[in-house]
């Protein structure tokens, strides 16, 4: 098979084309030639502000506080999921009231979105963290809709928004809701809602397309932004500590079945009302701290961590928001530093 | 010509394929945010594990049936260069894998292999550990693709310039060289 008087400097060539294209392919693997790719670093970069990321923070939903609590499952939802969490029982729960901004010190009265970040173990060692908003729907269909609206909303061009809107139909509801919806005067009395869809498997092995939110106990009050600037740029945490110290405060968590052909893929688009809702349990929040020294600073609420009996859909979006929440992750654990801990006692 | 042992080869081939599918999997999923992200990652971490897996075993056999002797004729330099690169080989093979593991502790992710085996936590949760061990993980990756290089240029150096036999000690079939023939297994 070699031929028998091949030159050396053949051959050296030969080798030097097996390493070089060797070399190549990895190189292109790895996005170098790619600068159109969208990569996790790219996505995240998209969130700083124009004054640089807020190091040892979180890259979006900067600003947030920690809770702690139980998951109370009444075992219907055990007919949609084998998983353990929907078992009758209580399991525990840790998770994080948030803003969804890049600013960890932003006025909340700023802040157009909240979100929910949460943890539930069960004993048998799974697992299931989801991270939710209060917009009843994602503003685009595509992370790459998501990078082009972060690049438009940050752009110094007039026109980038009215672009963007022009080139993406699907943010009407969004921005309609963002526009028009009322602002409530606490966490404890905002819905939060998945968007993407995720896949729930039965004991049967049939599997159901559903979405999940969590509705408030508390009754919503509205109130103006303009009002909630008054009540001061912290108020939002004051008063889920306050609540929280004086009773333990509740949402019931309901799973929306989507029937076939509904937009499982589309965050950006609301299934009809009338879908089957399942009530499988309430979640309630019993203690909050602070993130700087709280035990929801160590977790990347990464909505792909799912236990057996949930499993990601055709939503583009987990998978996107995954990479770019491992990539925010990595980049505050390395600048810790930044953002010390407070109490003694604690491992910087 | 004494090559080495079956077991050997098939172990040394089938984890060239992993290793290789390993690197070019872990540069391909930290740069993308496509869906194929969720795959490459859950094949990655269960591809580690069967390396590490593998690798030890690979090490017990070669503890027991040992190595051909490298060529008297060959330099010095080519000899340590040699001895050292396996050396580092095996130390990647190896510690990859628990870097990784490692990492995905530090960072308080579960650790789910092959479609659902959970593996321990092998650290708890820390900031600066998951910094330090992201770190080696990342670079150590970029050394360990380089020295593949390297092993396959010196391979065929072997094969094509010196064609001394160390190529076909470890080919997957026998190979038939210019000066010899090696008799079929």
């Amino acid at each position: 098979m070699l031929e028998p008087h091949r030159s050396p400097l053949g051959s050296l060539t030969l080798i030097a084309i097996v390493i070089a294209a060797g070399a190549a392919a990895f190189a292109y693997t790895a996005g170098w030639f790619s600068p159109e790719r969208l990569t996790p670093t790219r996505l995240v970069a998209a969130l700083a502000p124009p004054t640089g990321p807020a190091l040892g923070h979180r890259r979006n939903h900067a600003k947030g506080i920690c809770f702690t609590g139980v998951f109370e499952a009444n075992g219907a939802g055990a007919e949609l999921s084998k998983a353990q969490v929907f078992a009758r029982g209580q399991y525990p729960a840790l998770g994080r009231f948030n803003l969804g901004t890049p600013h960890p010190d932003a006025a909340d009265a700023t802040v157009r979105i909240r979100g929910f970040g949460i943890r539930i173990a069960t004993p048998d060692g799974k697992e299931w963290r989801s991270a939710m908003i209060d917009a009843p729907v994602f503003p685009v269909s595509t992370p790459r809709g998501f990078y082009e609206l972060l690049i438009a909303s940050g752009s110094k061009d007039p026109n980038a928004m009215k672009n963007f809107v022009a080139a993406h139909p699907e943010f009407a509801p969004f921005g309609d809701w963002a526009k028009n919806a009322p602002w409530t005067d606490s966490y404890a009395e905002d819905r939060f809602n998945s968007l993407n869809s995720f896949v729930f498997v039965d004991n049967a092995g049939a599997e159901h397309v559903v979405r999940w939110s969590l509705l408030p106990a508390a009754q919503p009050v509205s109130i103006s932004p303009d009002d909630l600037a008054k009540r001061g740029p912290d108020f939002l945490e004051q008063d889920i500590a306050q609540r929280v110290a004086s009773a333990p405060q509740r949402w019931t968590m309901a799973v929306t079945v989507a029937n076939p052909g509904d937009p499982i893929a589309d965050p950006s688009k609301a299934w009809p009302t009338d879908r089957r809702t399942v009530e499988v349990g309430t979640l309630i929040v019993q203690k909050i701290e602070a993130e700087q020294d709280g035990p929801c600073r160590e977790i990347n609420f990464d909505p792909t961590v799912l236990p057996t009996g949930i499993q990601v859909s055709d939503d583009p979006f987990p998978a996107a928001r995954s990479a770019a929440y491992t990539r925010s992750y990595d980049l505050r654990t390395a600048e810790a530093k930044d953002y010390p801990r407070t109490a003694t006692g604690t491992k910087p | 010509m004494i090559r080495f042992t079956p077991l050997q080869r098939l172990l040394h081939w089938l984890m060239a394929i992993g290793i290789l599918a390993m690197l070019f999997i872990g540069v391909g999923m930290v740069s993308t945010t496509m869906p194929k992200y969720l795959p490459l990652v859950a094949v990655h971490k269960s591809l580690g594990i069967a390396i590490l897996v593998l690798a030890l075993i690979r090490l017990a056999v070669r503890l027991r049936y040992g190595a051909p002797a490298l060529p008297a004729d060959l330099p010095e330099p080519m000899k340590l260069a040699a001895q050292l690169s396996h050396y580092a080989l095996y130390a990647l093979m190896i510690g990859m894998p628990l870097l990784g593991w490692a990492m995905l502790s530090a960072a308080a992710y579960p650790v789910v292999v092959f479609g659902g085996i959970y593996l321990p936590q092998i650290l708890p949760q820390s900031d600066s550990l998951h910094t330090w061990l992201w770190d080696a993980h990342f670079y150590l990756a970029f050394a360990f693709f380089a020295l593949v290089l390297m092993h396959v240029a010196a391979a065929l150096f072997h094969a094509l310039i010196r064609r001394d036999g160390v190529f076909e000690a470890m080919a997957p079939v026998s190979v038939s060289t210019q000066d010899e023939l090696v008799p079929a297994e």
